[in-house]
């Protein structure tokens, strides 16, 4: 679904992104994880060219991203829906407004149907009440939801998270996470999420790729990813009071 | 309209660094040359009722929001004109044409050029301010993954406002102008409400009057352009927003002039 091929980015001087490559099949819910400045978002945004890079070549099925003319990258946009770090709402926008929008630039609905798909996705990450409200009447966490329903209102193909749970309390992170998790359960949404939050990753990840001084450390599945032998995965997991201990089991996500 | 950080060493010596500031300078001009070009491509595209709507919006703050301030401004500039001229012109019991003075000065050039200054330092900063927040805030990257060109949705409606609003507000400026140069005549200078309009319509022309107005609707694209221009290539969080407000109103300012001589000189040399 997702391909990088010996991906190479320099930003402000500094090689970002070394020769990276790895796949992402469709349906799948690929987590990357690695320490700041790592490259993650970097990675995230050359999928859908609001960087190129510098070597390299990114697919989006048969799609060469990477080299694709403006309107070609706008036909391979539609097929995903972003979620932002600071959620990106447009601050003059009521919530209502903010998850209607890509409806009505682009598509020939009218006004009632794109009210029912607004209720309908506000409804599931359980801000119908909030239809009304500015997002800086809003906190962080439902920020973030309303950027969710905003992403997958056009009923994507793929999701991209960026940083879906940081700075957020541990249960609204985790009803975050059911939602990502039930976007490829129930509607078979390709995902990447981009986190710090290992807990996080390990529950909903079906591959997780760690990235570090520019390059894909390791890339498996939760299972192995916790047992990696990989010092710097090691430490990783230490800081996060992840223990290898035994037989780790995949919890479902609550 | 994505943005890409600048990759650039540091210079080796001063032609380096003049190099660089000539293709940067370039660069920038060029850039703010295709947004110009890109949000009078989309005009066509705002007549629909919502975005209709959002043009009106824009409109109303570029003009009924910008009233108070012009309307001082105006006024004084008026009056300080016909007080200058009237005093060097009383020497030769010439005070009577002030009255043209002040006219013709407002129309050609006070009149766009003042109301251009607070627009630029109103409405320019406050643009670009705005679009420079969306572009830290990763907005406008959300609007180009939603594939909503940031231009058409965010630079078109403020420029019609401001090529629509700018020669309506210069009109405004010219009378209010006018009524201050006469009020300072008749209280100042003892000339007559009746003499001061009769010598303003004895010289004043209708020419004074249509290229003072282009010179205003050139303004408004000029403040358009660099406002939204710095608003969308802004970088680096909080201070690269303070640095594109302070750079939109710099730059208009400049350019302003600039292009405020090259017209005259077009027009009446």
């Amino acid at each position: 679904m997702i391909r990088f091929e010996q991906v190479t980015k320099h930003l402000g001087g500094r090689r970002v992104l070394d020769r990276v490559s790895f796949e992402i099949a469709k349906g799948e819910t690929f987590v990357i994880v690695g320490l700041s400045g790592a490259g993650k978002s970097v990675t995230l945004k050359h999928m859908v060219r609001l960087l190129v890079p510098d070597g390299g070549r990114v697919w989006v099925g048969d799609d060469c991203v990477s080299e694709a003319n403006s309107r070609k990258v706008e036909q391979i946009r539609s097929r995903f829906g972003v979620l932002f770090q600071g959620a990106a709402l447009m601050q003059w926008m009521n919530v209502h407004d903010n998850v209607a929008l890509p409806l009505r630039e682009h598509y020939k609905k009218d006004d009632d149907e794109i009210e029912q798909l607004v209720r309908e996705k506000l409804a599931l990450v359980k801000l119908e009440a909030a239809l009304e409200k500015y997002p800086s009447d809003l906190s962080g966490g439902m920020r973030k939801r309303v950027g969710l329903a905003r992403a997958i209102v056009t009923s994507p193909e793929i999701i991209l998270y960026d940083e879906p749970t940081s700075g957020l309390d541990p249960v609204t992170s985790r009803t975050i996470d059911t939602l990502i998790d039930d976007m490829r359960q129930e509607f078979g949404v390709t995902s990447v999420v981009v986190t710090h939050d290992l807990h996080s990753a390990l529950a909903i990840g079906t591959r997780i790729a760690m990235l570090h001084g520019g390059e894909i450390i390791e890339n498996a599945t939760p299972e192995d990813f916790i047992h990696s032998k990989n010092e710097v995965v090691q430490s990783f997991l230490d800081a996060q009071y992840i223990t290898r201990e035994g037989d780790w089991k995949k919890k479902d996500a609550p | 309209m994505s943005v890409q950080p600048q990759q650039l060493g540091e210079p080796l010596n001063v032609f380096g660094r003049m190099g660089r500031t000539v293709i940067t300078t370039l660069h920038g001009a060029g850039q703010g040359g295709m947004i110009l070009a890109q949000a009078i491509f989309f005009i066509p595209s705002m007549f629909t009722p919502r975005r209709m709507h959002n043009v009106l919006f824009h409109m109303y703050l570029t003009g009924i929001k910008s009233l108070g301030v012009i309307t001082v401004v105006a006024m004084f500039t008026g009056m300080i004109l016909a007080l200058q001229t009237g005093l060097e012109l009383r020497r030769f019991n010439q005070e009577v044409n002030i009255g043209t003075a002040v006219t013709v000065v407002m129309m050609r050039e006070m009149g766009p050029f003042m109301t251009a200054l607070i627009i630029a330092a109103s409405v320019g900063s406050s643009i670009g301010a705005q679009l420079g927040t969306m572009k830290v805030s990763e907005e406008i990257d959300a609007l180009e993954i939603m594939s909503i060109n940031p231009v058409r949705f965010l630079v078109t409606p403020r420029l019609v406002a401001l090529m629509v609003m700018l020669p309506i507000l210069t009109i405004y400026t010219n009378i209010l102008g006018s009524v201050g140069g006469a009020i300072v005549g008749k209280t100042q200078l003892g000339v007559s409400f009746r003499a001061f309009f009769d010598n303003a319509q004895l010289y004043a022309a209708n020419k004074d009057l249509y290229v003072g107005l282009f010179k205003a609707f050139l303004f408004g694209n000029i403040i358009a352009a660099v406002a939204c221009h710095q608003g969308l290539t802004a970088q680096h969080g909080a201070v690269g927003v303070g640095l594109a407000t302070r750079r939109t109103v710099i730059l208009s300012f400049l350019i302003i002039l600039v292009v405020g001589y090259m017209t005259t000189r077009l027009f009446y040399v």
